[in-house]
Parts: structure tokens; sequence; C-alpha cells
């Protein structure tokens, strides 16, 4: 799957991977895609929460190992 | 203005007080409705904790300033980072130490009542969860029946009072949390008993809780030859303690009945529950106090913040011994069933001793509310 930036959160805990992936968001253009690996499993929930509240699109999800990885596409 | 932090315990005696208590829920919505902290005089916000990155002003308006205010996420770390906002906007507040983490993992004891000859009983209330577990005590020895995985709960209790765990007994095969039974019982050498007809897969040794065998802890007997109660699970057993009270396992409880499909045989053991619960319990006596395995709603405790009604009171009142016409009961038991419990074939293999998942896993397993009953 295509990213335009990769964010590495693994070992944050709660809530540091949202934080981060806030704040990586907003270095992209709508239409462009964060990749983001995680440890913390409580960002299985809140990830797409958020993508949804913040009007983006959580557009894959994959387990590897211990390691979460998220493909969120930004919203307008 | 001032941060402090809240226990899992504190909460419960807020609870059981009927406190006032303003509970700000940063989880998400989903994890929010699916099962939060309740109590009579609680009240409730849910704003996920990712809403109120660029701060809190939004929300003040929402707060009220004169009652208690915790702030509460999964683990800790986003309530502490909502706690210093609103801290920072002039508040004082709480947070819960541990999150819902520590809120499904604390016991409460609470004393139901006296045996004979000087024993007691308690009721270890699982507020988080609502799993209900016990401890029979008398003549310096105990029994645990339906202990949760929070071993050092139970065997620091029996060591403050200083008796013995000699026996520890599962009512049935759990599948909505993990049983701290086998452990129990290699800690302390006492006997672990499960009825043999869940115990077919399992992968240690046990007693099996059989017709014909009766238990003695110090100077109280549980009768267990009377009470096989088919239906949950198809081992499901009951114990009556002292000729006083019936420990129902997760066949009757307080405001709702047993669930028969969670080991996948609900058409199988929708009759074995009726007979159970209309032939077989009808011939016990109304005046045995029923104590279950589990709560469903926060309503079911009582005063004093047990869960414990006479049977009589069962029989007249609970809607799931009050279906007369047997097919509409079949509908209720296996027709609309709510959703099963978080990992629960898992929990049943780890019960099994199938599969050994650390403690983080374990604690992941049993998020949730417990999900045993139909109402």
């Amino acid at each position: 799957m295509h990213s335009d930036k990769v964010l590495d959160a693994k070992g944050l805990a709660c809530p540091m991977p949202i934080v981060k992936t806030r704040k990586a968001m907003n270095d992209l253009q709508t239409g462009q895609v964060l990749e983001i690996h995680v440890t913390d499993k409580g960002a299985k929930a809140d990830l797409a929460a958020w993508s949804r509240s913040g009007g983006h699109e959580l557009v894959e999800m994959a387990e590897e190992n211990d390691i979460l990885k998220f493909w969120i596409r930004k919203g307008c | 203005m001032t941060i402090k932090q809240m226990t899992a315990a504190e909460v419960s005696k807020k609870l059981n007080n009927k406190t006032d208590l303003f509970i700000l829920d940063v989880r998400n919505e989903s994890d929010f409705n699916d099962w939060k902290i309740e109590g009579k005089n609680f009240k409730f916000l849910n704003i996920p904790y990712f809403d109120l990155l660029d701060g809190v002003e939004e929300i003040l308006d929402q707060i009220p300033a004169k009652k208690e205010i915790l702030v509460v996420c999964a683990k800790e770390g986003s309530s502490v980072m909502v706690a210093e906002m609103l801290s920072e906007a002039g508040l004082d507040v709480f947070y819960l130490k541990g999150g819902m983490k520590a809120w499904s993992e604390h016991l409460e004891p609470v004393k139901i009542g006296e045996l004979t000859n000087g024993g007691e009983i308690y009721q270890f209330v699982r507020l988080g969860k609502g799993c209900l577990s016990y401890m029979v005590i008398s003549n310096g020895e105990a029994a645990i029946i339906d202990s949760t995985r929070m071993i050092d709960a139970y065997l620091d209790f029996a060591d403050g009072i200083g008796v013995k765990i000699t026996h520890v007994l599962d009512t049935h095969l759990h599948a909505d949390h993990i049983s701290g039974g086998r452990r129990i019982a290699e800690r302390t050498n006492a006997a672990y008993w499960l009825p043999p007809k869940d115990a077919a897969e399992v992968t240690f040794e046990y007693q099996p809780l059989e017709s014909g065998k009766g238990i003695t802890v110090g100077h109280t007997a549980i009768d267990i030859q009377s009470l096989y109660s088919p239906g949950h699970t198809i081992g499901s057993t009951s114990f009556v303690v002292d000729q006083k009270y019936l420990l129902s396992g997760d066949i009757l409880f307080i405001d709702s009945i047993g669930r028969p499909d969670l080991a996948g045989l609900a058409e199988d053991w929708v009759g074995d529950l009726r007979e159970t619960l209309y032939i077989r319990y009808r011939e016990l006596s109304d005046d045995l106090i029923v104590l279950p395995s589990h709560f469903m709603i926060i309503d079911e405790l009582n005063e004093d913040g047990s869960v414990a009604k006479k049977l009589g009171a069962l029989f007249a009142d609970n809607h799931g011994l009050n279906i007369v016409d047997e097919t509409e009961f079949r509908e209720l038991v296996t027709g609309n069933l709510p959703p099963q419990p978080n990992a629960y074939q898992e929990i049943r293999e780890t019960n099994m001793g199938k599969i050994e998942p650390d403690d983080e896993k374990q604690r992941e397993m049993e998020i949730g509310p417990n999900r045993c009953a139909v109402r």
C-alpha cells in the first residue's frame, strides 16, 4: 500500500500515538496517505474513531507480529 | 487547580454509598457505549480525548463545577492529559488510577452473613465486570467459589483473617472470565473441584463435582448432590451452603437467567435450562438466599453493595422464571441473545488449560462487560 509519510509510534502509550498522528497529518495534503506503526493495542479502536471524527479515511489496517499498521488518507 | 488520583476502590465506595460523581469518560464512543462505570448517582459525559487535543474550553459549560469530577480512560494516560487541561482551566479534578483496566480488576469483599457454628460467607463483587465470587469460612478453613483471575485478592483476604484455603470450586467452565481456581489450588494445596461434564477437555488434574459427594469446610457442609443444574453449560452445578444459601452459578441471576449458547449448544441445552429453573429449583426452599456468579445491571445491587435475594422473591419477580409457555421460553433463550462476551472461546480454552496467555493478554481478553445472561 502506497504511503506519503510513515510515522513510527511503536512503544508509545495512549494518548501519544494519536497526538503524533494528528501532528504528522498536519504536514500532509488532502488525499495523501499517512502510514502509522503502533504497538499500543488501544490504538486500534481509537485511530479508527479519530479518523472518522476528523473526516479522514482509514484505508487499511494490518497486524504483523505485535505491530499494528494503519494507512489513513487525509480528508479536507 | 488540583489533580488527584482516585483508585478503583474509592470509586467502589462512592458507588455503594450512592455518592454524586461526575465522570468525564474520554475513551472513544464505541468503547464507552459498550461498557462504562455505572452508579446510581453517577453522571456522565463522553468526549474522546482526541477531540480535546486543542483544548477543553468547548466542554467546560457541560461540566458541573460543584460536583466531584473524575476523568476516566482505558489505561490512565489520556485521562491524566485531560485532567491537566481541566486543571489549567480552573477545575479540581480526579483521574482514575489505572483506568478501566484497574476498574475491571477491582474486587470489593462484602459480608453476606453468618453460618452455623461461627462461620461466615463473603461475596467478592467485581463491580467493573459484574462477576461475583465467594469465600465460605468456617473453623479456620475457607472454600472459594467461582474465583476471578485476581487471586491475590482472595489469598490476602484469607491471610488477613487467618484461615486456610482448603477447597476451590467452579460452578461451571466459565466463558466470560478467566478462573483463578486452578492457580489458587496450586498455591495453597487446596482441592480444585469442577463438574466433570464441563471438564471433558481440561488438561489438568481436578476433583470431579459429582452427585453423592459433599464438601465440608470447617463445620460447614456444602451439599452438592441434589443440585446438578445444567443449562448454562451441560455440567453447571449449584451449591447449597449451610442449608441457607444457594450459589446458583450462571443458571439464575437476580434479574435474569443464564444463556445456554456459550459452548455452542443453545438448542440442545435450552431444555436442560428450563428443567433446572422450572423443576429442580422449584423443589428448593423459598427461603434460600440466591447468590449468583454475576450481576448484569447496577440496580441488582442491594443497599449494602451485595447481590443476593431470596429464591421465593425471584420466583415472584424474575421474568425468566415466569414464562409459562415453553415455546416462548425457548424463543427468549435462543432467539434473541445479546452479543457474546469478548474472546469467550479463548477464555474457555484458557480455563481448560489448553492455552496459557500472558497476563496482559488475559486482561485484554476480559475487557468489557460480562454477557452470561438473557433477560
